[in-house]
């Protein structure tokens, strides 16, 4: 049965579905059969469901089909909230024996329809399983129950003068383990490496529910096949992860960060180079946001603008952050940076400013995490998140707006703006095309062009967001069929009867 | 006594270097204090007054003749007066204690200023913040109109010059609401939080700043004693607040809820 807020995505759902996205005619939906089963094993606060006798209402259930970007909206009857490892390892089993699909769900801030049931699976929630199981402050290693929200555990481990590996704009919600299984990359991939680098062990129920506890804190383990690297970035496909070991560095003693104002996208490469020979090891972050982004930012209040005179001319903006270990050594090399950047024969940016105090530090981030939200509030929004060389971001970004344009798309009913950001030091282009509604028009408008561009570009049609259900069809631009060969047999031996996550990464 | 003609306004602006307010600060294991082993920035109020002094600039121009700022504290406090220079003041001086001097007084600040004061006599206008953070005594603007016998506008919101009339119209948060009056100059004003949002500091005025002016001068050069006339006697933490816990059920509510003791009326 459709539900009412269902039929009005219908259009956006439809453009997926004649993609012939769907989940497997073999699996089953949840009935109250299975629903007695759920209640029998887990407190009445786990288990929401439409089914009777619990008969929750939908608006309890909505949050939990509908994504983040409001593009995807799947149809389960039944959310269960496992409090603990054994708990979500009978749910499987039964679902594996029923051949019942399971979406994992973190924080639902997914932003590739991976975190939300194509058809009516059922959907297993992670957050009532948000307890640190144990730090040790000496070798920064965090045991942590999948569903800690990635902020609570930054708040966690900073009285202990540690900071997490990672952090993103959609920390207030998302959790540890949705960030393992996207392989979440974010704000500070430069200075601290990937997932696959700070991820120790994993404990991850499989397909059969059996518990792989693979959950060790050795900085070092060369004992054959490192089996946890295949769940992260899995995006759910191959196992639920409930809990993360992960290595937390030492909290940075002084941050600071200043934006940039550059009259030219061109002056972006020659300041990367600058600022990462001049700044060396306190460079943490250099983030890259067009004018269209910026001034998107500050219309939707994401952080304090710089004043009218300082963004006259400017074409674009850099966010630099340091961090290091002495605050008068940091400041010394940041201002010796400024000042010869400003005072250059031909600089390479116009001005910028320098944040006085955390407040301004977080103002200034806002301004740079803040785009993602403000493009969300000014449309719909396409994104592509592509891994492209650097000097080739605005070619992209001006690309595809012609390309836009030359359909007679870029129109306020239509495609309002066409936005370019990102992690530059990854060479991870964010490439937002923010429309008045998700249409078929637009979307063949947009593929495979794009995906031909990054193609060409030799690029990832997936820096760091994944494939989840929006990007099945372009996985062959970015991995070829060897590839795509390999994985398909690796979801045949830990998920033979195609449960977990249906429908998500593989066709 | 003062001119009363229409004149340029000299404005001072005294600025503190306290901890951070983003910082979670800790009691010292002596508990004499708090750990200062950690961030420092310039007191938000003062950064509020700072901005004050700039914007009153940016409306009435030329007739703010200068802006200057002040601040008592040891040689780290030199940033805080460069970021209020960053920010647009023209000049600073700074009063320097010792580093391992105890933290001054409101009253001991109070007399500094005023002994700046009488020190440069064009001063007319003192806009400083209601309060540091850091002891959050809230006193000194007070004092300070009080011992150089001006007029006071504490807890600001909004502030309007009239050189012409010699004349400053401002607007004070008070309990429930919030009240306008009209001072004469000269005047000492104490900015609340809603009066203006700071601005970032700019590249160039960072590097203008370093070019700056900075007086030095000693307590004793202003003939005044911070020798502190309060002892603390003990620093402690409030008790820890006690998590909370989910029931399951209305039964195990009024269960726990009868266990600890409430009962129905
Ligand atoms: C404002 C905003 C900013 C963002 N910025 C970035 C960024 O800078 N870098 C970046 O890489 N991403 C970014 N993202 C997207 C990013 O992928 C997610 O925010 C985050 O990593 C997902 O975590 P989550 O807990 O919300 O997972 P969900 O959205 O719930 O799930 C994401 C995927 O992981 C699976 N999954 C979730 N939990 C588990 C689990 N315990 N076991 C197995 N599978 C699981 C889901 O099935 C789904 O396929 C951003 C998102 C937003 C909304």
């Amino acid at each position: 049965m459709l539900s009412l807020a269902l039929r009005t995505s219908r259009t956006a759902l439809n453009a997926y579905r004649s993609r012939g996205i769907h989940a497997p005619a073999s699996l089953n939906a949840v009935t109250e059969t299975d629903l007695a089963h759920f209640a029998s094993i887990l407190a009445p606060s786990s288990v929401i469901s439409s089914l009777a006798p619990v008969n929750s209402p939908t608006d309890e259930l909505d949050p939990f089909n509908q994504d983040w970007m409001g593009r995807f909206k799947g149809n389960a009857n039944t959310v269960l909230k496992p409090k603990t490892v054994q708990e979500v390892s009978q749910i499987v089993k039964w679902c594996n024996e029923r051949r019942i699909g399971i979406v994992p769900q973190g924080g639902n801030t997914g932003l590739v329809g991976g975190s939300v049931p194509i058809g009516n699976e059922l959907v297993l929630s992670l957050a009532n399983m948000n307890k640190v199981r144990s730090f040790d402050p000496v070798a920064g290693i965090l045991v942590a129950d999948a569903g800690c929200i990635l902020q609570a555990l930054t708040d966690y481990v900073a009285p202990l003068d540690h900071v997490m590996p990672l952090d993103l704009g959609a920390k207030g919600s998302c959790q540890i383990g949705g960030n393992v299984a996207t392989n979440a990359g974010g704000l500070r991939l430069l200075r601290y490496g990937s997932l696959h680098g700070s991820v120790l062990g994993l404990e991850v129920v499989l397909p059969d529910g059996t518990i792989l506890d693979q959950l060790t804190t050795l900085r070092k383990d060369n004992t054959g096949y490192d089996l946890k690297q295949l769940f992260i970035g899995a995006e759910g496909t191959l196992g639920i992860i409930t809990a993360v070991s992960i290595l937390t560095p030492p909290a940075p003693q002084a941050t600071s960060n200043v934006i940039l104002a550059l009259p030219h996208f061109d002056n972006v490469l020659p300041l990367f180079q600058t600022v990462k020979r001049d700044l060396s090891e306190i460079l943490s972050a250099f983030e890259f946001l067009d004018r269209t982004a910026y001034d998107l930012a500050v219309k939707h209040g994401q952080g304090k603008a710089l004043d009218e005179s300082e963004v006259e001319g400017a074409q674009c903006f850099v966010l630099v952050e340091t961090s290091g270990g002495r605050r008068e050594h940091d400041e010394e090399k940041l201002n010796d940076l400024l000042e010869k950047l400003l005072e250059a024969d031909e600089p390479l940016i116009n001005t910028g400013v320098v944040s006085q105090n955390p407040s301004q530090f977080e103002s200034i981030w806002g301004l740079r995490e803040g785009v993602t939200e403000a493009i969300s509030k000014e449309g719909k929004a396409y994104k592509y998140d592509i891994s492209v060389p650097v000097a080739t971001f605005k070619d992209c970004v001006d690309a595809t707006r012609d390309h836009l344009e030359s359909k007679g798309l870029m129109r306020p009913d239509a495609v309002k703006y066409v936005v370019g950001y990102g992690h530059c030091g990854d060479g991870n282009l964010h490439l937002n095309v923010c429309a008045a509604a998700y249409t078929q028009e637009i979307a063949d408008a947009l593929e495979p062009f794009i995906y031909e561009l990054v193609q060409k570009h030799r690029g990832s049609v997936s820096a760091e967001h994944g494939i989840g259900a929006m990007k099945t069809h372009a996985l062959h631009y970015s991995k070829d069929a060897v590839s795509i060969g390999l994985m398909k047999q690796i979801k045949g031996i830990f998920d033979p009867n195609g449960i977990m996550n249906p429908g998500k990464v593989l066709e | 006594m003062r001119p009363t003609s229409a004149r340029f306004l000299n404005i001072l602006v005294p600025v503190k270097r306290a901890v951070d307010y983003a910082v979670k600060i800790r009691v010292n294991s002596q508990q004499t204090g708090v750990d200062l082993n950690v961030k420092h920035s310039m007191n938000p109020f003062d950064e509020i007054a700072v901005e004050e002094a700039v914007r009153i600039r940016e409306r009435i121009k030329d007739e703010v003749k200068s802006i200057r700022a002040v601040t008592i504290g040891p040689s780290k406090s030199l940033d805080t007066l460069r970021t209020a220079l960053a920010m647009g003041a023209d000049s600073a001086i700074h009063v320097e204690v010792p580093e391992s001097a105890p933290a001054p007084e409101p009253l001991g600040v109070a007399k500094t200023i005023r002994a700046l004061v009488e020190k440069n006599k064009e001063i007319d206008l003192i806009i400083l913040g209601k309060q540091a953070i850091d002891d959050d005594a809230g006193q000194t603007g007070q004092m300070l109109a009080g011992l150089l016998g001006w007029s006071q506008a504490t807890f600001a919101s909004k502030v309007d010059v009239d050189t012409k009339n010699n004349v400053v119209t401002v607007l004070r948060e008070i309990d429930g609401g919030s009240e306008e009056i009209k001072c004469k100059l000269p005047l000492v004003i104490t900015t609340d939080l809603r009066l203006n949002e700071p601005r970032y500091a700019s590249l160039p005025n960072i590097m203008k700043a370093k070019k700056k002016p900075v007086e030095k001068l000693k307590p004793e050069d202003l003939g005044v004693d911070l020798t502190p006339m309060l002892e603390t006697i003990k620093v402690a933490e409030p008790p820890k607040r006690v998590g909370g816990g989910k029931v399951e059920s209305v039964e195990e509510l009024v269960g726990k809820l009868k266990d600890a003791g409430f009962t129905a009326v």
